[in-house]
């Protein structure tokens, strides 16, 4: 089990319990708002994007070279920057803080 | 070769040189056929813009058969997100499950209507009518406005062998202005109305935008809706076994739609304008020239994808690029989505096979490349899964 705390462009700050599957998924499931994923978690529509709290970055690892080609052409992409369909949910992931991309 | 088979006819050109130009009605488009190119040209609007005279981003050309400008797809941030994001929640209603079961009702039912036939032809029997009755939810119109749309065939804009047709379009010109000048009128709640009330940078939004969007989602969802359902079920003829694994597996449907639009690109390609001289794939470009992001070639990029040329229903890393990619992407790709996400549900659920009787495919021609986008006809048999 992780809990997994989004904030979202208005502020608020929502924490969800995952237990597997991706954030994505838990974001869409909770209706976290600015999270549509679109593509299912295909890595084709760049609405899952989310910034990485900059002390959770050890959590997460790196972005696979596709996954940071596609951030590459998004607005918004900083250091912090994921696709939240590409991170998997498991215990390490517990704590994660992540700002949901505008 | 399979009958569903989509060849890549980009491939050689592709890794050559990336890029092909070809004539367009005097006015000349360089197509660029690699993802990596028509990624980053599709995020450059700055240098390669949407923003010119109105149908000329289209290819072929559409200046001479119309005024309106399409929107938000004829126009370029900063503007266009402002169109975007007065639209964006309307077109995201597809997420929504009421929407969604009112789909399912319509898909089903007409797949349970075929069941009953010999034979009959998907483009004309079935995909027209389905892509009809799934715009009724869309725009929030009666159900039966699918019949008058229908009536005007699979080509609003394009006639068999013909680019383009002016006649066809004034029809569906002529209907989109009487059904705004209905909701000025007697406003409802349909998507007419909508437009009509919306505000837009501090004022409403004109008969003339509302039309440019009205334009864009008839036009943009109609040839594109109509291929993808049509290639599903010629791809479901020749792969039974994919429909028995769907039936099995149904959490991998959202990736085989994915994939499906992925191999099928229902859009060939798309235009924009050089703003400025620069260089596109070592290919000068010139300013006030046109290029044009080849979605199809991009989706059979090698260097991106391991066989490209096989459908991979559960392909889990797909970045491709079906619905356009960037700000401009499609609009309507929620919609399409759920359509084609619950077509192949209720197709793994109610079909065990599907007999290809007969068919004519649809080969478009650019310069030296033919490619098969669908299918002007094609007759089928469903066999259902209980008899
Ligand atoms: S959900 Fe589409 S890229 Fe993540």
């Amino acid at each position: 089990m992780a809990k997994i705390t989004f904030i979202t462009s208005d502020e608020q700050r929502i924490t969800l319990e995952g237990y597997s599957g991706s954030v994505m998924a838990l974001a869409v499931e909770n209706g976290i708002k600015g999270i549509d994923g679109d593509c299912g978690g295909v890595c084709s529509c760049a609405t899952c994007h989310v910034h990485v709290a900059p002390e959770d970055l050890s959590k997460t690892g790196e972005a696979s070279e596709i996954e940071a080609d596609m951030l590459e052409l998004d607005d918004d992409t900083d250091q912090y920057s994921r696709l939240s369909c590409q991170l998997q949910i498991s215990e390490e992931l517990d704590g994660l803080v992540l700002r949901v991309a505008k | 070769m399979k009958k569903s088979e989509i060849p890549d006819p980009f491939a050689a050109q592709r890794s050559k040189c990336g890029y092909e130009t070809i004539d367009d009605q005097n006015d000349p488009v360089t197509m660029l056929l690699r993802h990596k190119d028509v990624r980053k040209t599709a995020h450059n609007y700055k240098t390669f813009t949407s923003e010119t005279i109105p149908g000329r981003i289209v290819v072929p050309s559409e200046v001479n058969i119309r005024d309106t400008r399409q929107i938000p797809f004829e126009v370029d941030p900063p503007k266009h997100g402002a169109y975007r994001s007065v639209l964006e929640a309307w077109f995201k209603r597809p997420i929504n499950a009421d929407y969604q079961e009112a789909l399912t009702t319509i898909v089903s039912s007409i797949i349970e209507e075929m069941l009953a036939k010999e034979s009959l032809e998907v483009v004309n029997e079935f995909a027209l009518p389905l892509q009809s009755r799934a715009l009724t939810l869309l725009l929030n119109t009666p159900f039966k406005e699918s019949e008058i749309w229908i009536s005007w065939g699979t080509h609003v804009f394009r006639s068999e062998g013909e680019a383009l047709d002016a006649d066809k379009a004034i029809v569906l010109y002529d209907y989109i202005d009487r059904e705004l000048d209905r909701a000025i009128a007697n406003p409802s709640d349909d998507l007419y109305s909508v437009l009509m009330q919306s505000d837009f940078d501090g004022r409403k939004l004109t008969k003339e935008e509302a039309k440019g969007v009205m334009v864009l989602t008839f036009a943009g969802g109609r040839d594109t809706v109509i291929n993808a359902v049509t290639n599903a079920i010629a791809y479901f003829a020749d792969h039974p076994e994919s429909l028995e694994r769907l039936r099995k597996e149904p959490e991998i449907i959202t990736n085989a739609v994915e994939e499906m639009i992925r191999y099928f690109s229902p859009l060939t390609h798309m235009g924009r304008v050089v703003t400025e001289n620069t260089i596109v794939c070592e290919h000068a470009a010139k300013a006030d020239s046109r290029v044009s992001l080849c979605w199809a070639s991009a989706n059979r990029d090698e260097n991106v994808f391991e066989n490209p040329n096989e459908i991979v229903l559960d392909r889990k890393i797909n970045p491709h690029v079906g619905f356009g990619f960037s700000h401009h992407n499609c609009l309507g790709a929620t919609h399409a989505r759920q359509i084609m996400r619950i077509l192949v549900k209720e197709f793994s659920e109610k079909i065990k096979s599907i007999d290809i009787l007969d068919m004519k495919e649809n080969i478009e021609k650019w310069g030296k490349f033919q490619r098969k986008v669908g299918y002007h006809k094609i007759s089928v048999k469903f066999n259902a899964t209980t008899q």
